[in-house]
């Protein structure tokens, strides 16, 4: 698909998500209008597990076949999929005070998004700080690796530490009790999240493309 | 020659170069000892107190003192290019990192060794009771810390700035074992002290998984 249309759908199908969630959902009983928010916050964090799952392919992809291709699509992925849950770290408290009358708690899916959303930060930090093109693409890749295997046992970890001391549970579950105009709104958010995740992951690969050729030529001018 | 006996020879190298000097050791002693120290000044613990925190506290300073421990691993071998020596010997990559490892876990395991006694009469909690299950329980934990902060030291070695890169790689990585290690401690130390085995046996399948990452990857980990 080109960019322009892609562009152009992504612009279509987030408009029609945002007029839907603010206009075409009824209205929650209990929490009243910053519910809305829930259209968002969701679909955020499923798109950025898929961008990251994309990013575990891509970096076991670069480990065995070393074309350079797959580091641009981890980097790319990694970026986009932080940044998904940003969202869902900022969303979050801004639906959570009015609602239960604090920013923040340390339940077990809050936590373990944090540790996630440091685990990625780092990995994006790691790239900055190497400089050989080849020895960061590697590094980077297998560290991935090894942070992707490590999120199942801080999820695990995390769940059974704050079952063993019980906590209010604060959110009935995500499907639990959606009506379905609700559902289909939070269908039609998703598919304009992950959209939109597919735009911005192929801009910045070719923002990634394009720093390698500079890079080429730098070096081809530099060289005497 | 057998790829065990070249790990051990490994092992026993790092140990005879450490225990020559024994500076890591030391600071790594004192720099645990002082973090415990500091973390009282903040909470000025009563007895009770200190049986419910003193075990996240000691294992976050075990945590940092490990991720510190660990940077020289591999950056010491850059020194004299004893790492191309390395990768020329004819041993599996993964028999050199278990060997660094055993000697990693050794430093640590003394060092927690050293420091229980300190901490018991610190913050008056029995530990004799309980001895050989804590011993347990900080070794698997080492055995996490150390396992993980091996495979990362090599991939920092790379990078600029890699005192602290490790740790930053490393900490939101060993939040699982720093959870199951405090939970399992934390029972030990408790009024009636509980076996909370299933925390062991998080521990030991953390363990599990990042050793087995490490055979699957450890010439990459290795690689130039």
């Amino acid at each position: 698909m080109k960019r322009q249309t892609l562009a152009a759908l992504v612009v279509l199908l987030m408009g029609a998500a945002g007029y839907a969630a603010l206009f075409v959902a009824p209205t929650e009983r209990t929490m009243g209008l910053i519910q809305r928010i829930f259209y968002l916050h969701m679909p955020s964090a499923i798109t950025a597990f898929v961008a990251f799952f994309i990013v575990f392919v891509a970096n076991l992809l670069y480990v065995f076949r070393r074309e350079r291709r797959w580091d641009w699509l981890g980097v790319s992925a990694a970026e986009v999929g932080t940044a998904f849950v940003t969202v869902v770290l900022v969303t979050g408290p801004i639906w959570a005070k009015p609602v239960w009358g604090i920013w923040w708690t340390w339940d077990a899916r809050l936590t373990s998004t944090f540790v996630l959303w440091l685990l990625y930060i780092s990995y994006l930090l790691l790239r900055t700080l190497i400089e050989d093109p080849e020895r960061r693409a590697l590094a980077s890749a297998v560290f991935g690796v090894f942070a992707f295997l490590d999120v199942p046992l801080v999820y695990m970890s995390i769940r059974w530490w704050r079952t063993q001391h019980p906590q209010p549970v604060l959110l009935g579950g995500p499907g639990s009790g959606l009506q379905p105009t609700m559902k289909l709104v939070l269908l039609l958010s998703f598919i304009a999240l992950v959209s939109l995740m597919i735009l911005l992951v192929r801009e910045r690969y070719r923002l990634e493309t394009l720093r390698a050729e500079v890079d080429v030529l730098r070096r081809e001018v530099e060289t005497p | 020659m057998s790829t065990v006996r070249a790990a051990a020879i490994l092992a026993a190298k790092e140990l005879r170069a450490e225990l020559r000097t024994r500076e890591l050791l030391a600071t790594t002693i004192v720099f645990v000892l002082v973090v415990v120290v500091l973390f009282s000044f903040t909470f000025d613990p009563t007895s009770a107190e200190s049986r419910r925190f003193g075990p996240g506290l000691l294992w976050l300073a075990f945590l940092f003192a490990g991720s510190l421990m660990l940077q020289p691993c591999f950056v010491k071998e850059q020194q004299n290019d004893t790492i191309s020596a390395l990768r020329l010997a004819p041993i599996e990559p993964f028999f050199i990192f278990l060997g660094k490892l055993a000697a990693n876990v050794f430093f640590m395991f003394l060092a927690e060794l050293l420091l229980l006694p300190i901490f018991a009469i610190l913050s008056n909690v029995p530990v004799l009771g309980v001895l050989w299950q804590l011993l347990l329980v900080f070794l698997l934990g080492s055995v996490g810390i150390a396992g993980l902060g091996t495979a990362l030291s090599a991939i920092s070695a790379h990078a600029r700035m890699r005192e602290l890169l490790l740790p930053l790689l490393l900490l939101p990585a060993l939040a699982p074992v720093l959870i199951a290690s405090t939970e399992a401690t934390a029972g030990l130390l408790a009024e009636t002290p509980e076996f909370r085995q299933q925390w062991l046996g998080f521990l030991v399948a953390f363990d599990v998984v990042f050793l087995t990452a490490t055979w699957l990857f450890g010439e990459y980990l290795l690689e130039e």
